[in-house]
């Protein structure tokens, strides 16, 4: 099909374009802090990304303390209680997960995976990175000022969001709004710069068929996220310009505390659809680059090549493209016209299918496969297990008739911690045990990521299963107390308490976790080259960490995909993507 | 292409036309844009961000426009001026639309002149698009000014709607931040432009990559985009 004259002695086309000479650092502050390596740019977001986790996770633990045992804690109020919910929320989605996938995974296994020797255009993608620590600190500062931060639910929907109602009304909601847009910005630069690398710096050989899942996640990703963050940023603005000028874009006519505000005319339907516009694929956003690596993770640890890999590309990019056309099945109860639910419920239902095909060649590939339990393996089948489970649920929600009455229960929270909650979060774990040896050179100790796993599986389990059951109940989210409510039974409460219980273990299960990542760092056992005898390209660097350059002296060739595992006749039980094909043939290897 | 030219080190492939050309180029290695360089992807990728961006914005003012139950003030008399006794509707707009228009055309003859070489011309062009650039900027400033003085607010108009307002200053808010954006993009281009760093490849001062005539190009891609954007609000905000 390609007219390309292919190079018969190696069977791969010519190199294209010549070298670019990187950028080469003269001091250790420009090595360590402010690095135009990719790799190292990757390490400074995923540390940055994962301390405002933990401190999402301190919230979490608070909202259900304040849950579990309502009256015994003095120190968490109403308002409180609501900026925790709205906080953790916000940077688990935007600043942990967005931030981690991309600005971490992202920058350090596409250039890696695709063979370049950096990202595109390094410049840009450092200040990338500083953009987005300084988003971060604008988001901190929130607990510091006056007010506290906003308490206006991580959907930030007017007018209630900046009335005087909600708490951090004075500044909470105005250094919310510019962290986000600060969060854009910053994305934007480090989003360019990978779609770029993927379309326009691959290695000889390595087409875009070649490319391991997880390039193809990330990627897909970030092409959503730079057409979804602009409603983010344009919504943003405009609820700033009514909190900040006085304008209504969003604001209706309305009575504050007894008395007319000057506010009038806007529409509070257009901040949802602008803001599920970017809150629909945001979802996606998380979750294409997480089914991405647990493709690469499942292959390379049952042995076995991924099933179906053509469909599974395919599967990510209409996943990608019809996410696009469901955001307002997040607003079936918000008063828009009531035909809209009908177009938004069955594009919602299509998307089922890419789902299914993916989550069937997972287990296709695992079927009659050399299955190792390692642990990116454990957290790679505990994501597919999570993915079904919330999966299916939103089934439920994403039908008018059994939304409407689910709507803003339990039931919701439970659905959506499970399928973008937890279920990313293994990925992320499975990622970073499957990768921390590339990165680091030492393995992450065995027992304690065991422990891990158990506990953060179990527990995680433990603490949203019930909640489906307490949301088909009718209990409502986002209340700081429910007292006595003729329908809801007083197990509920000892239900409650039982999840916070179990919120609890998993969350301190994250501090061995954090203190496995520092101790392996030091005192983890050595880990080669190649640890898991993985056959995409990350793992075939002539250094290991790699170095600055990522490749030596020569980049590269790229004769076969990255699955090929257990290939009959071979002389290990997995083929390099760079290792040339026995015998050439001059249409190259498969595929 | 100057880039490219130089970077294009293999032998080059037998291109084939149309949709076979680009399955062919999305099929091979190393490249989906053959002859296209990591600059000018990163423009266009880019534009399509901020393409999204202008609709958002545009969408949710013709929202607001369509759902708002005052009555929306009237652009022709809004934007009307009384010259020598005569009061011309939208002439102000008219004269910034052509302006925007024609540094199209300089910034395409700079593009054209970059790619000869030709060091003065394509600098002196740059400069001249860049002033038809502060032009438009200097009497937005005016329209503006204009506003205010007769009441016009963010948060209302003597008027009607006080989404009017809103809408406008913050959409040709946002224009006039990229126009004035895209005049320093220029300036700086064309004093490397004319200082030869283009001939001899110097390196540039945050990058430390060595630059080509193409940046031109990839600066004329921005203004031309600002200048269609522009269309889009002339014809969505100032027409309708």
């Amino acid at each position: 099909m390609v007219d390309v004259p292919y190079d018969t002695i190696a069977g791969v086309p010519p190199a294209e374009v010549a070298e670019v000479e990187l950028y080469h650092p003269k001091s250790w502050w420009t090595r360590y802090v402010f690095s135009q390596d990719a790799k190292v740019i990757a390490v400074q977001y995923s540390i940055t990304a994962m301390a405002i986790g933990m401190v999402a996770l301190v919230l979490s633990w608070l909202m259900r303390l304040q849950l579990g045992f309502p009256g015994t804690f003095s120190f968490i109020d109403a308002n409180q209680y609501l900026q925790f919910i709205t906080m953790h929320g916000m940077i688990m989605v935007i600043y942990l997960l967005t931030a981690l996938f991309l600005g971490g995974f992202g920058n350090y296994l596409i250039p890696l995976m695709v063979g370049a020797r950096d990202m595109v255009f390094p410049y840009v993608n450092m200040l990338s990175y500083w953009v987005y620590l300084l988003a971060v600190l604008v988001l901190v500062s929130t607990f510091f000022v006056p007010g506290g931060p906003t308490g206006a639910g991580w959907t930030l929907y007017p007018p209630q969001a900046i009335l005087s109602g909600t708490p951090g009304q004075d500044w909470g909601i105005i250094l919310m709004l510019a962290s986000l847009i600060l969060f854009i910005i910053g994305f934007t630069m480090g989003g360019l710069n990978y779609v770029v690398t993927v379309l326009q710096a691959r290695t000889r050989g390595m087409t875009l068929m070649r490319m391991p899942l997880t390039v193809w996640g990330i990627f897909t990703a970030t092409v959503m996220a730079l057409l979804a963050f602009p409603a983010l940023f344009v919504a943003s603005v405009m609820l700033l310009l009514d909190r900040l000028l006085g304008t209504s874009f969003f604001m209706p006519t309305l009575v504050e505390m007894g008395e007319l505000t000057k506010y009038g005319g806007g529409s509070p339907i257009l901040f949802q659809h602008l803001f599920w516009f970017f809150g629909h694929p945001e979802v996606y956003i998380v979750a294409l680059p997480a089914f991405g690596i647990i493709s690469d993770l499942i292959s390379t640890h049952a042995r076995k090549n991924i099933f179906g890999y053509r469909m599974m590309v395919w599967a990510i990019v209409a996943i990608g493209a019809l996410s696009f056309v469901v955001w307002a099945h997040h607003m079936y109860v918000s008063g828009m016209n009531p035909y809209f639910g009908f177009f938004f419920a069955t594009t919602t239902l299509i998307i089922a299918i890419p789902t299914a095909i993916k989550v069937y060649n997972w287990v296709l590939t695992l079927w009659r496969g050399d299955i190792h339990l390692t642990i990116p393996m454990l957290f790679a089948l505990a994501f597919i297990i999570t993915f079904v489970n919330g999966g299916l649920t939103g089934l439920f929600l994403g039908n008018v008739v059994v939304d409407v009455p689910l709507s803003d229960t339990m039931f919701v929270v439970a659905h959506f911690h499970m399928v973008m909650g937890i279920a990313p979060i293994m990925a992320v774990f499975g990622g970073i045990y499957h990768w921390y040896p590339k990165v680091t050179g030492r393995m992450l100790n065995e027992a304690l990521g065991r422990f891990h796993f158990w506990v953060t599986f179990l527990g995680a389990y433990a603490v949203f299963f019930p909640m489906h059951y307490l949301g088909l109940l009718g209990m409502p989210r986002r209340y700081h107390d429910i007292g006595e409510t003729a329908f809801i039974p007083a197990s509920a409460h000892d239900l409650n308490a039982f999840m916070s219980v179990a919120a609890l273990i998993v969350g301190f299960a994250q501090l061995v976790f954090i203190f496995n990542l520092i101790w392996s760092l030091f005192k983890g056992k050595e880990a080669g080259g190649n640890p898991w005898g993985a056959a995409s390209l990350e793992w075939q660097t002539p250094e290991t960490p790699p170095g600055h350059g990522n490749w030596g002296k020569e980049l590269p060739i790229v004769y076969r995909w990255a699955y090929d595992y257990s290939v009959p006749g071979a002389a290990r039980d997995f083929v390099p993507q760079n290792e040339p094909p026995a015998k050439l043939s001059p249409q190259g290897a498969h595929p | 292409m100057a880039e490219t030219a130089l970077t294009n080190i293999g032998a080059s492939p037998a291109r084939l036309a149309g949709w076979r050309g680009i399955v062919a180029d999305w099929s091979s290695d190393q490249r989906a844009f053959k002859n296209v360089s990591w600059g000018k992807a990163m423009m266009w990728i880019f534009l399509l961000s901020d393409t999204f961006i202008f609709s958002c914005f545009l969408l949710s003012y013709m929202t607001a426009r369509m759902s708002t139950t005052v009555p929306w003030p009237n652009p022709s008399e809004v934007f009307a001026l009384n010259i020598g006794g005569q009061h011309i509707p939208l002439i102000l707009i008219a004269i910034m639309t052509f302006i925007l228009i024609s540094s199209s055309g300089t910034m395409a003859m700079a593009v054209n002149f970059g790619y000869r070489r030709d060091r003065v011309r394509t600098a002196a062009l740059m400069l001249v698009t860049a002033a038809f650039g502060a032009t438009f900027v200097g009497m937005q400033a005016f329209e503006w000014t204009k506003l205010i003085m007769e009441g016009v607010r963010p948060w209302g108009n003597p008027w009607g709607a006080a989404q009017f307002g809103a809408s406008f200053f913050m959409i040709t808010g946002f224009h006039g931040t990229h126009v004035t954006i895209g005049v320093i993009f220029l300036i700086a281009i064309a004093r490397k432009v004319l200082r030869g760093d283009f001939d001899v490849e110097r390196r540039g001062f945050f990058t430390s990559r060595k630059g080509y005539y193409e940046i031109v190009e990839i600066t004329g891609l921005y203004w031309h985009f600002v200048d269609l954007v522009w269309v889009f609000i002339f014809a969505l905000f100032y027409l309708w």
